[in-house]
């Protein structure tokens, strides 16, 4: 766990000197709430446009930068390294660790820019949002770390990671809308019970089976 | 310290159709050292990334012995240290937090005066806080040794060890290959005459382009 | 042996072809020969006889593509990696067919090609699964790299199919037999009250059916046996054009 934790920091560190990914993310997410804006205008629209809005753009912004951390290693050639230090199992812990830590920042900024630019987004039972956000954030951050692994090894990386992800993330995209639109209305959670237990499950089977099938993926 | 064997038995590499090499055999038992001969693409680099174990084999099998028991493939790593002109370390870091963060995320307890005086080995300790990305490719080269050996390994895996190094540094190689001659396990890849002698047998992997499948 | 497969997968087809379509569909069928008229589906019930099996094979074809992609991981036997991949490339042509062959339905009978219900949703993301699966293989040069990564990606894929099969059709509003409908009077969520689920199949209807359902498995398995050999052909042709 601990050599999880190292590998997160090296990846954490890098990104922190080369600053410029972070800024073309938050940038990505700034010009994509920007087009909902200019779409919507001053209409007021209804839950479902505004719970699915909000989960396409987490989405894209995913896509847009969650691969980064196998990418670029595969790309530099320092992949090889990195095998020669670390187990896999370690290997895709703290890349998923760092996936992790950047999409709850990511979410968070959407989610408070959602918030306080959209007059007709509101939440009623904050409990449930928080939960599913959490739990929702888990479950992208596993599928979209394991994807990532594997597109790393094909040519044609950035197209193919949507492609890839989204038959897979579907599941939590809707689970999450569905949650969502039962937040702002003000549902109380025991009424959205199958979507959690959907979301819990969802995250545990992912979890575990990328543990068990990256080593094959990693291997050259 | 406990007996180490590496045995190779049958292996098999193609890429795609290409046949690499098929019927590869030799067993290695502490100390001992073999060279790994051949023309430009007969699979020198290719069976040594393959024993290093991040390549994977295309038949027959490999594995390296610890005591009784059988290595896990995942974790040869901790056993063995690789130079090879196909490893590139992260640029963005300095010499120093190279192998800083090598030894953290290998679990290994190294203070930093290990570190110094491992990089001092190598040469390297003057220039030990600049980026790698402005070293020369000879001080490179002498960055993958300082990593390959910050964790003490049992085998040692050299791919063209002398390449791009100066005297001084072709002198540190030297008495390192000793070393793990003598005491360990040692797999040199090279195609220069001189480093031959740096194996108590020889393999050319010419002679291995025979597809036995069919 | 390998004719006897072919003159059967022929001769059922055509059977299936003839019963399917000649009976007439009358109120009270009085001869063994006619089908009985369910309200608000008349002659379009006979789409059953070839949407059901196109669908079914769709969801078989995947699963062997993904015990051969698993068998492939075991063996590293290339033979298993084009056993799978022309399971998936027969797959993916069901799916277009169930695809086509639904939505022909739905319109129809529900008015409009595409509805979104719970099945219509997971047939399409199967064939998104499907197309994701071909993306990927094609953006990977090395075999023994492409028949790995896309055995994987079939078996991560295939984790998600509980969702779309037992999930959805509970939480959303559908069509389909079985799935929960908006009551048009009072406007709530109920319970299916679909025809189909109610009326149990006619016995001549369900020979039919199950017939069918035979004759296009048979073809696929006909299908995939050729397809996977003319690869297999291929495959070996290549090599010795390479080694010679
Ligand atoms: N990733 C790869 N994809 C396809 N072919 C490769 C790859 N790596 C090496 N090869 C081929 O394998 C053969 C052996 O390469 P290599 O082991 O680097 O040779 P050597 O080190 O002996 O010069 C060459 O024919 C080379 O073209
Ligand atoms: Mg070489």
């Amino acid at each position: 766990m601990k050599k999880a934790y190292y590998i997160f920091h090296k990846d954490f560190s890098s990104e922190l000197r080369m600053r410029f990914a972070l800024n073309a993310l938050i940038m990505f997410v700034v010009v994509s709430l920007s087009t909902i804006l200019f779409a919507i205008g001053s209409e007021k629209a209804t839950e479902n446009v505004y719970a699915g809005m909000m989960w396409v753009v987490v989405f894209f912004s995913a896509m847009s930068g969650l691969s980064r951390t196998f990418v670029s290693e595969e790309e530099r050639g320092t992949n090889l390294i990195l095998s020669l230090i670390a187990h896999p199992v370690n290997i895709f812990l703290g890349k998923f660790l760092f996936n992790l830590v950047l999409i709850f920042f990511i979410n968070t900024i959407i989610a408070i820019l959602y918030l306080t630019l959209f007059s007709g987004f509101v939440i009623q039972n904050w409990y449930s949002f928080i939960l599913a956000f959490v739990l929702g954030n888990i479950g992208i951050a596993t599928s979209s770390t394991i994807i990532a692994a594997i597109i790393a090894k094909a040519n044609v990386k950035g197209t193919l990671y949507p492609v890839l992800a989204f038959p897979i993330l579907l599941p939590v995209i809707l689970m999450l809308i569905e949650i969502t639109k039962s937040a702002m209305v003000g549902e109380s959670i025991s009424e959205v019970q199958s979507e959690f237990f959907v979301l819990l499950s969802y995250d545990v089977v992912m979890l575990t089976a990328s543990l068990m099938v990256f080593d094959i993926i990693w291997k050259d | 310290m406990n007996n180490v064997r590496l045995i190779v038995s049958n292996l098999r590499k193609a890429f795609n159709r290409r046949l690499v090499f098929d019927g590869v055999s030799f067993t290695l038992e502490k100390p001992a050292s073999i060279v790994i001969t051949g023309r430009n693409g007969s699979g020198k680099s290719t069976l040594i990334k393959i024993l290093a174990g991040v390549l994977s084999t295309s038949g027959g099998n490999f594995f390296y012995e610890v005591g009784e028991s059988k290595l896990d493939s995942e974790n040869i790593y901790k056993i063995i240290g690789l130079v090879s002109p196909y490893l590139i370390l992260y640029d963005e870091f300095t010499a120093f937090e190279n192998l800083h963060l090598f030894s953290k995320i290998r679990g290994i307890k190294k203070s930093n005066e290990e570190i110094f005086d491992l990089l001092d080995q190598v040469g390297l300790y003057e220039r030990r806080n600049d980026l790698l990305r402005t070293f020369s490719s000879g001080m490179k080269q002498r960055m993958k040794y300082a990593s390959a050996l910050i964790h003490n390994p049992t085998v040692l895996l050299l791919d063209e060890p002398t390449s791009n190094l100066d005297d001084e540094g072709k002198k540190f190689v030297n008495k390192l290959i000793q070393d793990f001659k003598s005491n360990k396990i040692l797999v040199v890849a090279t195609n220069e005459q001189s480093d031959f002698q740096f194996g108590d047998s020889i393999i050319n992997l010419d002679a291995y382009k025979i597809n036995s499948k069919r | 042996m390998k004719s006897i497969l072919r003159i059967t997968v022929f001769v059922l087809i055509t059977l299936v072809l003839i019963l399917s379509i000649v009976p007439p569909i009358v109120e009270t069928p009085k001869n063994f020969f006619e089908f009985p008229l369910i309200p608000g589906l008349e002659d379009k019930a006979k789409i059953i006889f070839f949407h059901v099996p196109t669908a079914w094979l769709t969801v078989i074809a995947y699963l062997i593509a993904m015990l051969y992609g698993i068998r492939f991981l075991k063996t590293k036997d290339i033979y298993n990696d084009m056993k799978s991949v022309s399971s998936a490339a027969l797959g993916i042509v069901f799916c277009f067919l169930a695809t086509l062959t639904g939505s022909v339905w739905a319109k129809f009978t529900w008015g409009s090609f595409w509805h979104w219900d719970p099945r219509e949703t997971s047939i399409f993301i199967l064939l998104l699964i499907y197309g994701a699966y071909f993306a990927l293989r094609s953006a990977l040069d090395n075999e023994e790299k492409r028949a790995r990564l896309s055995a994987i990606y079939s078996i991560l894929a295939f984790l998600t199919t509980p969702f779309f099969i037992f999930i959805m059709p509970r939480l959303m509003i559908g069509l389909h037999p079985g799935a929960l409908e908006i009551d048009p009077t009072t406007g709530q969520v109920k319970a299916s009250s679909n025809p189909v689920i109610k009326f149990e199949m006619a016995e001549n209807m369900r020979v039919v059916f199950f017939l069918s359902l035979t004759a296009f498995t048979l073809l696929f398995f006909w299908l995939w046996n050729l397809s996977y050999r003319v690869l297999r052909l291929k495959y070996k042709l290549q090599t010795e054009m390479q080694e010679s």
